[in-house]
């Protein structure tokens, strides 16, 4: 019971964080939108990890490092440092520049303007969004299974470990007295709807940054703990030896998993370069000099974070732990059903804290670009700049992210099967999206009908291999290209690039004046 | 992008690719599989790198223009402008 009530004691505090943001709220769109680009590069820092690290990368590397091993670490977190910073500087800083000096908030409003054209927008707008309603999804699914595995009832997981009583037994019978993922999930969403909907980006900044350390300062602790609970041993590094020596070797290797499927992960990745939300972020960077901490720190963070992950879904296979079948089957638990088990009732409060603030950090932004964009891309753009007050704009963002945030929450009543292979087909639609935007951003002779034919290709062989993988179902699905296991992100990163690249040779490239406007000679 | 931060980062590409580990059961410490630690380091290696690229390879054009646009008392240094 007393994890429940330090639950929502810091959801209390992240509510009255949000409230505090919004007293410092000029009224203005620009403000509410990318909050009047004050943001320095501490909080540019944290605002880009939090939301960059989701529920995947908490609850999903630990529940994948449990099923495939120490591998998925290379797969998604050191290509990540090399490739969300190479993002960063190449693509985030020059947005940056042309958002600030032709006053952008989203990326649809650049790429019509870069591409002369206005119906790019209507073609990407689906798509950006349909992309994000999944990740959206990953969320706050993840939210609501995490508060309720850590409000139910458990038995514990070795000899002599203390079981744990279920938070309203007598209410919610069904889930050993935890409380129901879909009220779990709704406290959730109603909690980060309601500080986005009042401080807007300022809000969101803050409560991303604070999020942040709380999660990694949680994080190590939930490390230690878990360690020291489950290696029974006096010092943390005894603790330690013993774990480790207990990992088997098909988890401590990468003996089962296919060389050429690790190498295109690297594409994975790419997907930040085409995230909006990570747009909207870069936005409201204060002056150019602000990447410079995102671009070094990320990777390291990165770091912090995954390792200590990783090793805990690895320990999690050892004898040295008896995971109960329901968490076998759901491996997105595993992270959760040791905290629980393991940290007794206050610190598992805090520490499930640390968990919802990862996913809560990721959850914000994402509201708040879709609503952003919706106002921005669609509304104000085709009733008119002239038509709605700045304060009528701030309004409609609003009404749009209520309206985003009940439509996720009723498509999370459906469980996605694994969090990690969602991710992973959304991630890869947006890593396909990448050559649209590095070459809008390096090459001259890109048309807007070489970004149609990109954008087309992208989706076309995103919903075929899609199709093919059984809508997410078959989680191991990976395509055999000249006899080498590939992952899907491959065939429709090339699809991309190919169509892009050909289409515009061919084609007209935008106006001399254009160009001029976003190259220097 | 300057072509020394171009090798870097393929430099790093290469690393992360580490066939010749793929299946080395060692532990570092005592606890800590080796191809976790290696790619550990990979990501420490990656921080360094772009360290190197703020440092050295930093686009002075854009921080120019921002200073200008934002009206920044933060404008580029004189290293920056070399």
């Amino acid at each position: 019971m007393i994890q429940f009530w330090i639950i929502l004691a810091y959801l209390g505090l992240l509510l009255g964080l949000g409230f505090f943001a919004s007293r410092l709220f000029t009224g203005t769109k620009s403000d509410y939108q990318l909050a009047s680009h004050s943001i320095g590069p501490f909080l540019l820092l944290m605002s880009i990890f939090g939301t960059t690290m989701t529920a995947f990368a908490l609850v999903g590397s630990s529940g994948e490092a449990f099923k495939e091993g120490i591998g998925v670490y290379g797969m998604l977190a050191s290509s990540s440092g090399i490739i969300h910073s190479l993002c960063f500087f190449v693509i985030g800083i020059k947005l940056w520049s042309w958002g600030k000096k032709y006053g952008y908030t989203t990326q649809i409003q650049f790429f019509r303007d870069r591409l002369e054209s206005d119906r790019i927008g209507l073609l990407l707008f689906p798509i950006l969004v349909g992309l994000v309603i999944p990740y959206l999804l990953l969320g706050v699914y993840a939210a609501g299974g995490v508060v309720e595995t850590m409000t139910a009832a458990g038995p514990p997981v070795v000899a002599g470990g203390v079981p744990s009583p279920g938070a309203f037994p007598e209410f919610f019978a069904n889930t050993k007295g935890g409380v129901p993922r879909e009220i779990g999930a709704l406290l959730i969403c109603g909690v980060v709807l309601c500080y986005v909907f009042f401080g807007g980006m300022r809000g969101t900044a803050w409560a991303n940054a604070f999020q942040t350390i709380v999660f990694m300062v949680l994080g190590i602790v939930t490390f230690c703990v878990i360690a020291s609970r489950l290696g029974g041993e006096e010092s943390l590094f005894d603790n330690l030896r013993k774990l480790g020596e207990a990992i088997p070797p098909e988890k401590a290797t990468r003996m089962e998993m296919s060389k050429t499927k690790f190498l295109t992960y690297l594409l994975v990745p790419f997907s930040v370069g085409m995230f909006p939300h990570l747009f909207q972020h870069w936005l409201t960077a204060k002056n150019a000099n602000s990447f410079k901490l995102p671009v070094v720190a990320h990777p390291i963070f990165i770091m912090i974070v995954w390792v200590p992950c990783v090793l805990i879904g690895v320990w999690a296979t050892t004898d040295l732990v008896t995971v109960p079948p329901p968490i076998m089957q759901n491996p997105n638990r595993i992270l959760p059903f040791l905290v629980k088990a393991k940290a007794g009732a206050v610190l598992g409060g805090f520490l499930t804290a640390g968990i919802l603030a990862a996913v809560m950090s990721s959850l914000d932004s994402q509201f708040l670009c879709i609503g952003t964009m919706f106002s921005t891309d669609i509304v104000t753009h085709y009733a008119g700049k002239d038509r709605f007050s700045d304060k009528q704009q701030v309004w409609i963002t609003r009404g749009f992210i209520m309206a985003v945030v009940a439509v996720t929450y009723m498509f999370s009543l459906s469980p996605p099967k694994s969090i990690f292979t969602l991710g992973i087909w959304c991630f890869s639609g947006f890593a396909s999206l990448f050559p649209l935007v590095f070459a809008a951003v390096y090459w001259r002779n890109l048309t807007k009908w070489g970004a149609y034919a990109g954008v087309l290709a992208t989706i076309a062989t995103w919903l075929f291999l899609f199709r093919e993988a059984e809508y997410g179902k078959n989680r191991t699905y990976t395509i055999d290209i000249a006899g080498y296991e590939v992952m899907p992100v491959v065939a429709i990163f090339i699809a991309s690039l190919v169509a892009m690249i050909a289409v515009s040779l061919v084609t007209r490239p935008p106006h001399k004046k254009t160009l001029q406007k976003f190259f220097a000679d | 992008m300057p072509r020394p931060l171009i090798v870097l980062v393929l430099l790093l590409l290469v690393l992360h690719q580490d066939n010749w580990l793929w299946t080395n059961d060692q532990r570092v410490l005592g606890f800590m599989p080796l191809g976790l630690f290696y790619h550990a380091g990979i990501s420490l290696a990656a921080g360094i790198v772009w360290w190197l690229a703020v440092k050295f390879f930093w686009p002075v054009e854009i921080v120019q223009e921002s200073a200008e646009l934002t009206g920044d008392v933060c404008s580029p240094t004189a290293e920056e402008r070399q």
